[in-house]
């Protein structure tokens, strides 16, 4: 099957200036190196602590941030490089939800502005019809069509997340980046945003990129899941297979300090020491292998560690720090 | 049961606003075990947090006020005591380790300066002494490089570092009682693991007693031994842990249990929810509030359940409707 949006190398970097003549010293990796692909109708996770830059990498490929270096395709067509007038015709395929609902809303706007906006930019309808979209999207994202003349104070976290939806739906997409949409809300109201998700794939066949921390709700909405850390994609799999069997142990260790909503479980943690090491000044070798301080660090000094299919569709770096010896061996051989 | 160390009784806590007095709790009592650990679940506006700040007297003035009930702590009603005494078991006998570590230090003045704050209010210590037993604290809350940290100011430090300097400023003067609103909410998975690890270590080192406040039924899993679910304003439910689990007897709670995604669900299945949100505060009925968020009708919405002991140890909210009577405990 082809790929709907296919990222290849794609690096993010930001400048860091410095020293009296605010000269560029050095600079942020947010995104070092990413390589990835989402089909139509498919769900990719992506997780990772604060920091590792899941967020950078959602943004550019939407293009509201200038990728450093790599290409973006969507639907075949490069997009790493047009400019903004010819990026207007790729912002109805791809929109973005946002994690906090309060903030990525205009609060002097009613509900009606803020979700016919898209067809104001886009063009090209009578305000009639307008109001008949509006009142169809809210219909679609499960609000009363009398919301339209509210204001965004006036509904609940849910229901804004709701709102947010509605307006990234306006223009039919085909993919929409869901920047941690679940993680603002109470739990009872997640499972609702979720399942409103998910219905709306089943019906209009879009794809997400879905962004997040929390790995119970990630597993539970991706068809797979990859696992950034540092910059980096350290593994992908479908989303059964990621969580039964992890390779990669970072993965791992994300996995079992999950806490689980059952006492009666007693759950063997791996407790990883100290913090996610500074975008800036990377760890020369296996990021992670740096911050567990493994043996074989060094030999991962100054070396590329690609991803390779362990098992078919089944994506982990080879890096002998964070592989079972069984696992390495196999890596190692291809 | 066991002794307990903290007493709340029959508490109502009302704010004043526009439009009238209302009550953000209502009528809640609990006691936490001594040594032991209390879980506070509930969703935002439940009452969680107020049940807390009321406990240490910390309600925003002069909105919020304490309108009915007794806090008992070590033989005294704390919400009766003068506030001079008053400040003296707040940081000195109840440590407080607020959720956003970055709002609970001063960005201004570095982290030794604030934790000696505390031994310099409530020991008898020069500036040098409190200094050194500030290395100390760090020490105990596994800080690396504790007297070279102890100069820095907050935004040097990392999200988790900052979290355990505030625990370290609530445990310096060796609580019996600490109460955590949300400690983890702000951090990572990872770093959610080692702090409440860490808690759990030094609880026992130090033999304290525990409020733990958090939305994450997880966290309440591990972390706690006995459990108390708030819905708007109220207790609905009370029990042990693996009590409370195991047979969750009020249907919030169990609605609450089951909307959760876990490991074990398949994926993209459709999640089962509890539909519609948490009335505002001012419009709560007198009687079930559970009910009035399933919009239900009639005379459950009028008058208080009774809040009965189903069975030993385990207190449910008996509305006829979201507590099916035991049916389902005798199952």
């Amino acid at each position: 099957m082809s790929a709907l949006l296919k990222v290849e190398d794609l690096k993010v970097h930001f400048p860091v200036h410095g020293g009296v003549l605010m000269r560029q010293t050095g600079s942020v990796r947010a995104v070092d190196g990413v390589s990835l692909s989402i089909r139509q109708g498919e769900t990719l996770g992506l997780v990772g602590e604060s920091g590792c830059g899941k967020s950078t990498l959602g943004k550019a490929i939407v293009r509201l941030l200038k990728p450093t270096a790599g290409r973006i395709e969507f639907e075949g067509v490069d997009i790493t490089r047009l400019r903004t007038g010819a990026l207007r015709p790729l912002r109805r395929d791809m929109q973005m939800v946002f994690q906090d609902p309060v903030e990525s809303l205009n609060a002097r706007h009613s509900v009606r502005e803020i979700l016919e906006e898209p067809f104001l930019i886009h063009g090209g309808m009578a305000s009639a019809e307008r109001r008949k979209r509006v009142a169809g999207l809210l219909d679609r994202v499960g609000l009363q069509a009398a919301s339209a003349d509210r204001y965004p104070f006036e509904f609940s976290g849910g229901q804004r997340q709701r709102i947010g939806i509605a307006r990234a739906l306006a223009l039919n997409p085909k993919l929409i980046i869901c920047d941690e949409p679940v993680s603002a809300l109470d739990v009872s109201v997640q499972s609702q945003v979720l399942n409103l998700l998910l219905e709306l794939q089943r019906d209009m066949g879009l794809s997400y990129l879905f962004i997040a921390h929390d790995l119970a709700v990630v597993r539970h909405i991706s068809d797979r899941v990859a696992v950034m850390y540092l910059g980096k994609i350290v593994e992908v799999a479908d989303s059964e297979t990621i969580y039964r069997e992890p390779k990669h142990a970072y993965t791992k260790a994300l996995l079992s300090a999950i806490p689980h909503p059952d006492p009666s479980l007693e759950v063997d943690r791996i407790l990883l020491e100290g913090d996610v090491p500074s975008p800036i000044d990377p760890p020369k070798g296996s990021a992670f292998g740096h911050r567990i301080g493994h043996p074989r660090y060094e030999e991962t000094v100054g070396k590329e560690l690609p991803l390779v299919e362990i098992d078919p569709g089944h994506w982990v770096a080879a890096d002998p720090c964070c592989l079972d010896e069984a696992d390495w061996k196999r890596v190692a051989e291809e | 049961m066991a002794e307990s160390i903290l007493e709340v009784r029959d508490l109502i806590t009302a704010f004043d606003t526009e439009g009238g007095l209302v009550r953000a709790v209502d009528h809640v009592s609990f006691s936490v075990p001594k040594g032991g650990t209390l879980g506070i679940v509930g969703e935002s506006g439940c009452g969680k947090s107020v049940t807390a700040m009321s406990i240490i007297r910390l309600l925003p003035q002069p909105a919020g006020r304490i309108l009915q009930g007794e806090v008992m702590f070590k033989g005294r009603d704390l919400t009766r005591i003068m506030p001079k005494e008053m400040r003296r078991v707040r940081g000195g006998e109840i440590g407080v380790i607020f959720q956003e570590p970055m709002t609970a230090l001063n960005p201004v003045h570095r982290i030794g300066r604030q934790l000696s704050e505390c031994f310099l209010l409530h020991k008898k210590m020069s500036r040098r002494e409190a200094w050194e037993a500030s290395v100390e604290m760090l020490k105990l809350v596994r800080i690396p490089a504790a007297g070279q940290r102890i100069g820095d100011y907050p935004h040097q430090l990392s999200g988790g570092m900052r979290q355990r300097v505030v625990i370290a400023m609530a445990l310096a003067c060796r609580p019996d009682l600490v109460i955590a609103d949300e400690p983890t909410t702000a951090l990572d998975v990872t770093v959610q693991a080692q702090i409440l690890d860490l808690m759990k270590r030094l609880q026992s080192e130090l033999g304290m007693s525990m409020i733990l406040i958090t939305h994450d039924l997880g966290v309440i899993a591990e972390s706690c031994d006995e459990v108390v679910v708030m819905y708007a304003g109220r207790v609905v439910e009370k029990a042990p842990v693996k009590e409370l689990f195991a047979n969750p007897l009020h249907a919030y709670t169990r609605g609450l249990l089951a909307s959760i995604p876990r490991l074990e669900t398949t994926p993209k299945t459709e999640l089962p929810v509890i539909p519609g949100m948490v009335a505002g505060l001012k419009d709560f009925v007198p009687g079930c509030r559970f009910c009035q968020r399933m919009e239900r009708r009639g005379a459950t919405l009028r008058e208080r359940p009774d809040f009965i002991e189903a069975t030993p140890g385990h207190w449910v909210e008996a509305c006829p409707i979201c507590y099916g009577g035991g049916k389902e405990a005798g199952a």
